[in-house]
């Protein structure tokens, strides 16, 4: 049956911030979404405050709405736009909820929208626990045995009937956020009780434990007329007690045999059939116990979710695109399989290689924060690899996590008994276990005595001890690398670094030695169906197979005679490097397939646009090592012209391999590595100041903890202090005295080694201002002046900011435009420039300060692009292909009547006891964009689209240091007028009384009971104003923040986000929020 | 691991095609040397089944999926005692072996059943090859002793006579008839009789599920012979081999059912044969359908079942006379994937209803069976 012609248009809603447990690939599936159903012709509406996002540009829709993700918004939007149909699924969790908000709150049924994709009825049974369990219990199929409670009295009572441990899953949260596994009466306690705050529903499952049986993952798509297939099945290497999320895993499913993978493929398509998704994608989670091979239910996902983005990319299959025609009436046999062009999207795929997934961590940004991983997802991004075997694939996608790891490093361990403590950390799950399989192996560690303390299957634990048995042959033969040596230790995926390091000797000579024995790697197709039927796809990935091969077979990767471009990737998602580079990427694909050069991208992150296939021209799924790209290059430097690469936009990843791909010769275009290393080399960049009568805080550079204390005097403090070439102000700390520095100097030489230390003057209380910037070498085009609205001192992107500036004065907005053309141009930028300048007013002088100058895209290049309307990364990668900027086609970036602010999004509910405070280490893990027609009005929707509520009337607790007590006065004085209530600590209180205003009392937490802590966990507190300064205040102050955190009372820690709140508060009393598209701007 | 042989010790197996290409590799299983027509299954999972399926009979097996002996072997998941494929081929044997139901390695059970196979092979590129150029005839060896006499290796592998117009139903079939499980008769079972021609374990299980109970003969049987068990319906098993081969022997066995409207199944190679006897034509594929993951549309309702398939014949459609219709279609080529008579209980479908392995969708047509007999 064709498409249905009674729905026109359709409001697809996107998920928004990228935050833990819902990262990029939901961009992926909208724009997946959005592009198809624009080419059948429905008109599509978009709603989603994430600004970094390839779905929020504007050709991807109709009418765009970057808004909050409120009821409220959506409600305007929907009364404005009238759309037929709303498609749910797309948008991951925040979708869902919020169109069961719709459901509930008549909206739908008042507009006459409808529901597509999935039933509100389907997304309840399967997102509420109970009737989840009694749904499968109807269609014969086991779950753990569990109970629903919504209280702790009642978890205590059914705890009786369960034994420790049990897991904590409160209803409807995303990634397990809020639950836990508990092992004693205690953590149980503690667990179910913050679950049960965290889940809108205030309910968790109390759920019977199957810790360490072995995990699957399908990934099933239905159709309307209920034929169903299965794209692909996933295992988890690491047992059941790591949230999937967290978990390695491989496609497909491996220790399966085809009697159990064909019982859990019924039980999947029983799964959809009862819970009643009729189209769409759905993920469906198994336990099945080692032992005797009993398989229970643990979970089903309605909708698109991160493993179905990782199944897309893993089999070639796009389950969003295809979600989104049978969401319209499609069925499957009607939709044709887009890789192979001539079968059906009614398939099972079949792959022909093995697929591992890593998941990358952020704990060293979390102090405090346990590294242990349970069923509550901590992970910030993913790698993905293809090879051809196991071995192979892991070992690519270990390399891929750039966090150094070249394979199955080794872990130093001075314990005595190393044995005990080898077994302690493989029974507790954590980011290293892995290394501690391989480790234990070297240590010679029965294979089953390994299994019994970690559950990892036997037969990747084999695999593993292979490759440690491997290293030890490899070491063996240092002296005598054969041919059949270095061949098979390529089979098994050895890294030419790694192998380097196993017989001490360096990456370039391994690599000259592959290519004096002609060891070169094979390129092969994802091409969805095993090889079966002949395919176009140019969607590749490198494996190593064995020699004599004919030379008369066919070769997959067909390296065309175009002019063409290499893209490199930003690698997986981390803080402080994350979708806002994929979209830079991807914008570069789109230029230069527009320019009819043919873009070709290198990147490992499943869950991003740029490995979407089609976004290429061509799609190498690699690692981003000098080894891997160097096979690329080689290729296809072999036919055609290769132009160059482009590096400026992935991020620190690529920059990072600047110099050795100038050592091999490799063509960059854009800005050149020595201007980018003119900027990253303080020595360097200090005297290209000087020369260019530019001013810089005082600073200095050291490599010994002796030459650090002795600059830091020199200076003054407070000092601030990083090692070189980080990204995301990694390691980055302001330091107020010497005993303070000695810690940081200790700690920096044990992570960063030899890299030396960067010491600054910081400036308080200077604000700064983000500069982005395009040239061509001659013309510079200024895209965007940003104005922080946290003061110097917190990381660029973790601040606030407005575009254009709210604050600064015309004057110094012009002296900026000149110092940023004049770096452009002396440092020969072609392409993006992004400058981080700081104001300081001392005795009424505007004093401009250069803090940073990154000649590359930075993290502000989405939203200096979604607030101005230019597409600056396209213009740039047009840039560095040798076209020129032609300013008059382009809109100027200030306007007076829109104002854009950008906030940050944390992810501080997800590590128990780390302190929200901000500083220059970077912490959030995503953004919102607030676009009104004044600052006010901006701020207010930034903080309402991270979440948070903004009280209109009640009680706000103001608790400040002395220096900022003059400023909270005038602001403390409108908060009356406006009608709220102030709740001081004593010394505030005593202030404010002496100024006149009315505040009531409340003790700090050390002054005695009741306290503020108290009040806010009482809920009689709306709005909190904290500012701290000294290590005494900030201990004390810290169970405050984290009951704020914990019972979602908005709170700001700096004078400058107080005053934006209070014009906020303002603005909304005068006129409630209103939206528009940004086509309408 | 390759470490514990280094690749100068690949030259121990080779494999050798008819176009006279050679490939040095590992060997595995059985030793010897052995002749066959290369095809290649995509099934990532139920090798165990695969290896047993009598319709293999004379093939050389290939596997897409890089690692297969994960789960090792049982003893449950076997579709005939005997094994009638000619070898196989895998890019990578797994030595050590993974799962609750697993007794032993594959390599052991392969050394059991004297199959003879090879590894460390480019199986994606070979596969690449089937698929451009056809079914290729090739020969395996392991072990490989002395240097070996190409020219003479691959005249003999282009001189085998393949599997057209071969009658392997001979080799497969059993010798004597007998009742599956020895069930002993009873009200609640309906009778059946059937043909063996190679038929699969999986498919009489499904039969006894569905309370049948089945005699299975000799595909030698004929009519008189058939009928002194009494059946309700007669069943044409799958099995090996060109259908046009077989069918000289059986097609008077198979009209005579016709004419006296006995209920008739036949699945794969006895779907074939029912075509034959209904008087159509069966041709030789390029590469045959060999997986797990192959769509078909049922045009009876429109609905779409992913199939095992495992055939290298099919039926022509050109040839199919007025009363019969196309009840299920391939929907990678369009192929026909079953028939069925318009007026009588005559059915049949190209494709592996029982699955095994491959998915369960199509169990249904066991049912359908069972309504064509009681009806």
């Amino acid at each position: 049956m064709p498409k249905r012609t009674d729905i026109k248009s359709i409001l697809v809603i996107g998920a928004g911030p990228i935050v833990i447990g819902q990262a990029c690939e939901f961009d992926y599936s909208g724009s997946q979404a959005c592009k198809v159903l624009r080419e059948e012709g429905y008109r599509v509406i978009l709603v989603n405050s994430n600004p970094a996002t390839i779905m929020t540009d504007p050709e991807f829709a109709d009418a765009t709405y970057i808004e909050p993700l409120t009821l409220e918004c959506l409600e305007k939007i929907i009364l404005k736009e009238k759309p037929d149909a709303v498609l749910p699924t797309m948008g991951g969790q925040t979708a869902l909820n919020l169109s069961i908000e719709l459901y509930n709150s008549k909206i739908l049924k008042n507009n006459k929208v409808e529901l597509i994709g999935a039933s509100v009825d389907a997304i309840i049974k399967a997102e509420d626990r109970e009737l989840f369990c009694n749904a499968m219990s109807k269609i014969g199929l086991n779950t753990p045995k569990s109970y629903q409670v919504s209280s702790l009295s009642d978890g205590l009572k059914v705890l009786k009937k369960l034994s420790l441990p049990v897991i904590i899953r409160p209803s409807f949260t995303l990634g397990g956020t809020g639950g836990g596994i508990a092992y004693n009466i205690e953590e149980f306690k503690d667990i179910v009780s913050a679950g049960i705050d965290a889940s809108p529903e205030s309910t968790v499952l109390i759920e019977q434990s199957v810790l360490g049986w072995k995990e699957y993952e399908m990934e099933v798509v239905r159709d309307k007329n209920d034929n169903a297939i299965i794209v692909c099945s996933i295992e988890n290497i690491d047992p059941m007690g790591v949230h999937t999320g967290d978990s390695i895993t491989v496609s497909p499913a491996l220790t399966l045999t085809d009697k159990e993978y064909q019982k859990m493929r019924n039980a999947s398509i029983a799964v959809l059939r009862e819970i009643g998704v009729e189209t769409g994608g759905s993920n469906v989670q198994f336990a099945v116990n080692p032992k005797n091979g009993k398989m229970v239910v643990i979970e089903m996902n309605p909708r698109v979710s991160r493993s179905s983005a990782l199944a897309s990319k893993a089999t070639g299959f796009p389950i969003a695109k295809v979600a989104a025609r049978l969401a319209v009436g499609y069925t499957l046999d009607e939709i044709s399989n887009e890789i192979t062009s001539v079968t059906p999207a009614s398939f099972e795929p079949s792959i022909d290689y093995v697929v591992t997934k890593i998941p990358r961590f952020a704990f060293e940004k979390f102090s405090g924060a346990s590294k242990t991983l349970t069923s509550a997802m901590k992970s910030v991004g993913e790698v993905m690899s293809i090879a051809r075997t196991f071995e192979q694939s892991f070992h690519k996608a270990l390399r891929s996590l750039e966090t150094g790891l070249n394979g199955f490093d080794e872990i130093h361990l001075d314990q005595e008994d190393k044995k005990n403590f080898i077994l302690s950390k493989l029974s507790s799950p954590s980011p290293k276990r892995i290394l501690y399989v391989a480790q234990a192996f070297r240590e010679n560690i029965e294979l089953n005595q390994i299994y019994e303390s970690c559950k990892i299957d036997h037969w990747f634990l084999k695999k593993i001890q292979e490759i440690v048995d491997s290293e030890i042959l490899i070491k063996k033969n240092k002296k005598n690398i054969t041919s059949d040596l270095l061949y098979q230790a390529k089979l098994l995926g050895f890294s030419d670094f790694k192998i380097a390091e196993l017989t001490k000797s360096s990456e370039d000579q391994i690599y000259k030695l592959r290519k004096k024995f002609n060891i070169f790697p094979n390129f092969f197709k994802v091409d969805t169906c095993a090889g079966e039927f002949k395919t176009n796809t140019s969607y590749l990935y490198s494996s190593y197979e064995i020699p004599y091969q004919s030379l008369s077979y066919e070769k997959e990767n067909i390296i065309s005679e175009k002019k063409k471009v290499i893209i490199l990737g930003g690698g997986p998602n981390r803080i402080g490097q994350g979708i806002e580079f994929d979209y830079c990427c991807v914008h570069a694909s789109y230029a230069l397939s527009s320019e009819n050069i043919e873009s070709i991208m290198i990147n490992c992150n499943p869950e991003t646009v740029s490995t979407d296939y089609d976004t290429s021209d061509k799609l190498y799924f690699e690692p981003l090592t000098l080894e891997d790209i160097l096979e690329i290059v080689k290729l296809e430097k072999s036919k055609g012209q290769l132009l160059g690469l482009i590096i400026q936009f992935g991020g620190q990843t690529p920059l990072k391999l600047s110099k050795d791909l100038e050592r091999h010769k490799i063509p960059i275009i854009g800005t050149s590595p020595g201007s980018i290393d003119l900027a990253e080399d303080r020595e360097k960049f200090k005297k290209f100041l000087i020369k260019n009568k530019l001013k810089q805080p005082e600073n200095g550079i050291a490599k010994t903890s002796n030459k650090v204390k002795s600059i830091a005097k020199k200076i003054s403090y407070p000092v601030i202090l990083r090692p070189s070439y980080v990204l995301g102000g990694r390691a980055m700390q302001i330091i107020y005295n010497e005993n303070d520095l000695e810690k940081y100097v200790n700690n920096i030489v044990d992570a960063f080694g030899d890299k030396p230390i960067l010491i600054d003057k910081f400036l308080n209380d200077a604000v700064e201002v983000d500069v982005d910037a395009l040239s061509d070498g001659k013309n510079v085009f200024i895209a965007g002046i940003m104005e922080h609205i946290e003061e110097a001192g917190i990381h660029s992107g973790d601040s606030a900011c407005s575009l254009p500036p709210y604050s600064l004065s015309e004057n110094i907005i012009k002296k900026i435009i000149k110092q940023t053309k004049l770096i452009a141009k002396k440092l020969e930028v072609i392409g993006l420039l992004n400058i981080q300048f700081a104001v300081k007013y001392e005795n009424n002088n505007e004093l401009l300060y250069i803090l940073e100058v990154n000649p590359r895209a930075s993290r502000t290049v989405p939203f200096v692009a979604k607030a101005t309307g230019n597409q600056i990364a396209k213009i740039a990668a047009k840039c560095m292909i040798g076209k020129k900027i032609n300013s008059k086609a382009l809109l100027p970036w200030f306007s007076k009547k829109k104002f854009a602010v950008k906030e940050a999004v944390f992810p501080f509910k997800k590590f128990k006891g780390v302190d929200v405070l901000l500083g220059p280490e970077m912490k959030s893990t995503g953004e919102v964009m607030g676009l009104d027609v004044n600052f006010g009005r901006a701020f207010a929707k930034s903080q309402i689209a991270t979440g948070i509520k903004l009280p209109s009337k009640g009680n706000i607790f103001i608790s400040v240091k002395d220096k900022d007590k003059p400023f909270i006065k005038v602001i403390c004085k409108r908060l009356v007028t406006l009608g709220y209530k102030l709740v001081c600590t004593k010394g505030t209180a005593n202030y404010l009384k002496t100024e006149k205003i009315n505040v009531s009392f409340v003790n700090k937490v050390i002054e005695g009971r009741p306290h503020i802590v108290d009040m806010i966990k009482n809920k009689n507190i709306a709005l909190i104003f904290n500012t701290t300064e000294g290590n005494q205040s900030i201990s004390d102050s810290f169970s405050l923040r984290q009951a704020a955190l914990h019972t979602n009372v908005p709170y700001y820690t700096t004078i400058s986000g107080c005053k934006s709140v209070l014009l906020a508060l303002e603005n909304l009393k005068e006129n409630k929020l209103n939206i528009k598209s940004l086509q309408s701007y | 691991m390759f470490f514990k042989s280094n690749i100068s010790n690949f030259s121990k197996a080779a494999l050798i095609l008819e176009n006279g290409d050679i490939f040095p590799c590992l060997g595995i299983g059985s030793k010897g040397q052995v002749t066959g027509e290369l095809c290649f299954n995509t099934a990532m999972t139920g090798y165990q089944e695969a290896i047993s399926d009598p319709s293999y009979a004379s093939q050389i097996l290939m596997f897409t999926f890089p690692h297969i002996g994960i789960t090792g072997v049982n003893n449950e998941d076997i579709e005939n005692k005997k094994i009638f494929l000619h070898g196989v081929i895998f890019k990578e044997l797994s030595n050590h072996y993974s799962n609750w139901r697993s007794l032993k390695s594959l390599n052991k059970w392969l050394i059991q059943n004297n199959v003879i196979g090879v590894t460390s092979l480019n199986t994606r590129n070979l596969t690449i090859k089937v698929r451009d150029q056809g079914a290729l005839k090739a020969t395996i060896i392991n072990g490989v002793k002395k240097k070996l006499n190409i020219k003479s290796l691959v005249k003999k592998t282009a001189d085998w006579s393949g599997i057209n117009d071969n009658d392997l139903a001979k080799v497969v079939s059993c010798k004597k008839p007998y009742v599956y499980k020895n069930i002993t008769k009873s009200k609640n079972r309906i009778e059946i009789v059937a043909i063996d021609f190679g038929c699969k374990k999986n498919i009489l299980d499904l039969f006894l599920k569905s309370n049948f109970r089945v005699t299975v003969v000799p595909y030698t049987y004929n009519y008189d012979q058939i009928m002194k068990f009494k059946p309700r319906g007669v069943f044409l098993s799958n099995g090996p081999g060109d259908p046009f081969a077989t069918s000289r022997l059986v097609l008077h066995t198979i009209n005579e059912l016709i004419k006296n409207n006995m209920p008739l199944f036949g699945i794969c190679l006895g779907h074939q044969i029912l075509g034959l006897a209904l008087g159509a034509n069966t041709i030789k594929m390029h590469h045959g359908h060999h997986g797990v993951n192959q769509p078909v549309k049922n045009l009876n309702n429109n609905k779409i079942e992913i199939t095992s398939q495992n055939h290298g014949f099919m039926i022509d459609p050109k040839t199919l006379m007025q009363d019969i219709k196309v009840s299920h279609i391939s929907l990678f080529d369009k192929t026909i994937q079953g028939i069925e008579h318009v007026s009588k209980p005559f059915f049949s479908v190209q494709y592996h209803p029982e699955s095994s392995p491959g998915p369960h969708d199509s169990r249904y047509l066991f049912n359908k069976f069972k309504k064509n007999i009681c009806t």
